[in-house]
Formats: structure tokens, sequence, C-alpha cells
């Protein structure tokens, strides 16, 4: 071993040690900010030493820094702008674009490298020479293809852009993706018996699998996707490391590919659904309207903000239950002035936090925590369920399938199972709506039925508004 | 590198994953997700040594550079993003005591 040899390989072992204490540090609130920055480091550090590796053996072309840098600083540039303007709100669809880019980029450097095969009696360049060479190119297109487009997809859905074509509720969709997968692997091993040319088909229908497999997932369940998403890049990275021989990528891949699937199943775990039923049962809301889940309400009480005001000013324990709609009305900074004001008053106010709040889990508490919230006022389900029943008044804001009761009492419902906040138990339920519309499941609250609810119509953060201007009327919160 | 001792790396590499992350609260499961994801985009030293082994082979700098950007696009905006989330959680414990 020569010297350049050795340096990369203390650097190397050096950077995977700082990943692997990173992704641990992010596993606790306190030292989480520190590890990101750790494993951010990490990455510059092995960036380093591959430069430096090369500098020291083969030396690099001024067209080769000249390429590395268009192609860093643009990326570096699109990547930093989009992070700091990005709403809160829009977490989950960036994370889905980035993972997706990550995705693309594995997949170029496949692709590359089987287009280009590299000439110059490189030794340990030598690509197409192994049946390991093939195989894992062609895992890398595969992976990475389906990475990019389902997390393109994934993103759009979630902005809006696409919605669910109906034909995707039917059987014929997995009449589809069966043919595109099976043709993904014709090309698969056409392309390792050594026909490079069905590498254009691998790219093709391997996009078009992520399209398909993706396309029929409901909102819902987009979360779950984008994580199983994240675990594919993962894996794509370390097909990549394969391809270009470097143990740094596939320990890397590795580490966030298994990550990424421990992180799926605990957010299914936390909406009650089998990994299963959301990748192969199409959206949750076309089983609902089968099913008894839809129906009409019979029993809604609608009230005042005044109302809900006097009921706020004479209660002792208060719970908020935020919900989505609360993010999207940005009436998070609102809701923090109206506790803010009940506190003043000796009113006991907590935060009931049901794991997927918001679109992910722990999405609602980076939405809270930007409106300086106290982290200790964020109560999860488990600890806040049994408070219920010596609680005055629930605030249900922009929530609707967590605080549905049917997942306790109906066995019927698609949503039966589910782990939810026992809000009913409250001696009063305020649920603050813009109308009587469905949460994301499409299915109907029996909570909004209930004699102890009163619904409050209005768009969140003027609903809000209008209440602080009632709690200064009753004097609430000034001493 | 024999291709079975890589085949040992990508073995620990996935058990040291499953091990760092079995015990995390909800709240950190975006911020983690995210973090995790930034890393993913290592696939960037695929794409450098593509380009510094082109050799002169412009198309193949080219697909090198994009495949660098995207994952650049990635990383950076990652660990962005992550920051962002987690300095929300960072300045609380501190400021209210």
């Amino acid at each position: 071993m020569n010297l350049p040899v050795i340096i990369k390989f203390v650097i190397d072992l050096l950077a995977v040690l700082l990943l692997a204490l990173g992704i641990k540090g992010l596993s606790k609130v306190k030292s989480a900010r520190d590890a990101n920055r750790l494993a951010a480091f990490a990455m510059s550090l092995s960036v380093v030493g591959l430069l430096s590796y090369y500098l020291g053996t083969s030396g690099i072309a001024i067209q080769s820094w000249i390429w590395i840098l268009i192609g860093s600083i643009i990326g570096s540039l699109f990547g930093a702008i989009l992070a700091k303007k990005v709403p809160m709100t829009s977490m989950p669809e960036t994370v889905a674009l980035f993972n997706g880019c990550g995705g693309m980029s594995s997949l170029l450097v496949a692709l590359g490298v089987a287009i280009f095969p590299i000439s110059g009696g490189q030794e340990n360049f030598d690509f197409f020479k192994s049946l390991i060479n093939e195989v894992s190119i062609s895992v890398s297109i595969f992976v990475g293809a389906i990475t990019f487009t389902g997390s393109i997809v994934a993103m759009a859905k979630l902005q809006g852009w696409l919605s669910t074509p109906g034909w995707t509720q039917s059987k014929v969709r997995h009449f589809v993706n069966i043919v595109f997968a099976v043709a993904s692997l014709i090309a698969f091993f056409d392309l390792i018996n050594g026909n490079t040319s069905s590498i254009w088909l691998l790219v093709i229908v391997s996009s078009l699998l992520g399209i398909g497999v993706t396309l029929p997932i409901g909102g819902a369940d987009m979360p779950v996707v984008i994580s199983l998403l994240n675990s594919y890049s993962g894996i794509a990275a370390a097909a990549a490391g394969f391809v270009v021989d470097s143990q740094l990528l596939i320990v890397a891949g590795a580490m966030v590919g298994a990550a990424g699937l421990i992180l799926t199943q605990v957010m299914c775990k936390g909406m009650n659904r089998s990994l299963v039923s959301v990748l192969f049962g199409g959206s949750l809301s076309a089983q609902s309207t089968a099913s008894s889940g839809s129906g009409e309400y019979t029993n809604i009480t609608s009230c005042s903000v005044e109302e809900c005001a006097l009921t706020l000013e004479a209660a002792n324990k208060v719970i908020i239950v935020p919900g989505y709609g609360l993010a999207v009305a940005q009436a998070q900074h609102t809701l923090r002035e109206v506790t803010k004001k009940l506190e003043q008053n000796g009113i006991e106010v907590v935060y009931a936090i049901h794991p997927v709040a918001g679109r992910m889990p722990g999405h609602m508490n980076v939405l809270l925590a930007e409106a300086d919230v106290p982290y200790e006022q964020l109560k999860e389900m488990d600890v806040v369920n049994p408070d219920f029943p010596a609680t005055d008044v629930v605030l249900v804001l922009g929530a609707n399938d967590v605080v549905n009761p049917q997942a306790k009492n109906d066995s019927s419902s698609p949503l039966y199972g589910m782990p939810v906040l026992d809000v009913q138990e409250a001696r009063t339920v305020f649920v603050i709506k813009r109308g009587m519309s469905a949460g994301y499941s499409g299915i109907k609250n029996d909570l909004f039925d209930l004699p102890n609810t009163s619904m409050v119509f209005g768009d969140a953060k003027k609903v809000l508004n209008d209440l602080i201007g009632e709690l200064k009327d009753l004097g609430v919160g000034e001493k | 590198m024999s291709f079975i001792s890589l085949l040992w790396v990508l073995l620990l590499g996935s058990l040291l994953g499953l091990e760092l992350i079995g015990k995390v609260p909800p709240t950190l499961h975006t911020p983690l997700m995210s973090g995790a994801n930034a890393i993913s985009g290592i696939t960037m030293l695929a794409a450098l040594t593509l380009i510094v082994k082109a050799e002169g082979n412009v198309p193949l700098l080219i697909i090198g550079s994009v495949s660098l950007g995207f994952a650049l696009f990635n990383v950076v905006g990652g660990f962005f993003v992550t920051d962002r989330m987690l300095a929300m959680f960072s300045r609380k414990p501190s400021n209210k005591k």
C-alpha cells in the first residue's frame, strides 16, 4: 500500500465513523443538531479523501476540475436556495424531491459507466468485465429510476399537482405494474447477458414502474412511501458503490437503506397500516366509499367564537389537538397567542400530538416549535390519553382522522384499530374546521355527531384571531 | 477490494443502520428521515469518480457533472433543511427554563 491509499483508507474510516455517530445523534433531541452538522462534515471529509487520493495517484485533469465545479456549484446552489425558501409545511414534498434527485444521481452514474466503458487500461475501472459489475450497474439503474420517478410522483401528489386517476384504483393497475416489473426483469437479465442496448429498456420500464406503483397511493399514505423511497435511494447509492468500487459508498448507502426501512415500519405502525396494504391496497378513501365508512351527519352542533371563548375562560384544563389543517392555515403562531392568554389566566394548556399529526411523524412538533411552543407542553398520545376525562375543553384544530372514535368503536370502519386521541372523553370538544369535508381518509368522523362536540366553522387562523379578540373582551390574560 | 469483502461491507453497513436508529422519539422522525436522505446523496462520490476517470470523454464528463449536481442538490439541500428543522427544537429547552 502506498501513501495515498493509506490516507484515503484512514479518511474513509473516519467518515464512516462520523456518519454513524451522526445518525445515532440524530435520534436524540439534545444532540440532533450537532449530529446533523457532524454528518455534513463527514460528507465533506469523504469528498476531500476521494479527491486527495486521485491527486496523489492518477492526478485530476483540468477538464475534470471544470466539470466538477460546474456540477457542484449548480447543484449546491439550487439545494441551498430551496432549503432556505421552502415553508415548513411543505417538508414532506421537499424531502421527496431531494430524495428523487439522489436516485437520479445513482442512475446517471451507472448509465454513464454502462454507455462509455472507460478505455485506457485502468485496472480498477475495467467495467463490464465481470458479471458483478453488470449486476451492480443494473441494480443501480433499476433502483435509481424507481426512486426518481416514485419520488417525483409523490412530490407532485403532495403538492396537489397530480390527483389519483380513477383507473389506478381498479385491478388494472396490478396488471400494468406486473407488466412493467416483468419487462424490467427481462431487460435486467438481458443486460447482464451483455446486451448493452437493453439498458434503455431497463431505464424506461423501471421509471414507469416507479410511477405505476406510486400513483395509486393516497395522500395519507404518502409519508410511508417517501420513507420507503428514502430507503431505496440508500440501496441505489450502495449499488453505485459496487459500480465504482467504493466501500464508503456501500456502507453509507446500506446504513441509509436500513434506517429508511425502520422508519417506514414505525410510520406504518402509527397509522395502523401494513406496508403491503399501503403499497397494493390503493388509497384509503377509495376503500371507504365501498364500506360503511361514509354516511350523513345527523346531529351537528355549531357554535360561535364567542361561546367558545366563554367556555375556555371558565376552564381549568385545556388540551389542544393540532392537525395538518392548522399548518395549512399557517395558524400556529396565532394559536400560540391564544394559549399564552389562557396560561396567563392560570389555565393549564397542553398540546396532544398524535404520532402522525401533520403529514409525517414529528412534523407537527416541528411546526409548533417554529411557533415557540415550549417543548414540555407537547404531549405524546399515550401520555395524554388518560388525561382527557379530567379535561374541560379540547380544541381540535385541523385534525380529523386522528380524533375519530370510529377507530375504537366501529369494527367495520377502515380506520378500525388505528390509535386515536380520546378527545370525546373530555367535557367539551370544539372542532375548528372550514366545513364538513372529510379528512385524509375520506371517512365520516363520528366525533362531530356527539352531543359534547361543537363545531366552530371557519378558517383556523381567522377563528383563532377572533378568539383572541373575544378573550380580550372577557379580560382574559390581562393582569 | 474483492467482491466478497464488498458484500461483507454491505452486510455490516446494513446491520449498523438497523442498530443505529433502533430507538427514536417520534418527534425526530421527520428530521431523521431528512438527515438520512441527505446522507444518501453520498453517490456524489461515484459521480466524482466518474468525472475524474472520464479522461476527456466529453459525454461522460457531462453525465458525471449532471449526476454530481443532482447528488449535491440532495446533500446540501438535505442538510440545510434538516438543520432548519432542528434549530427549532434545540433553542427550546434553553429559552424556557
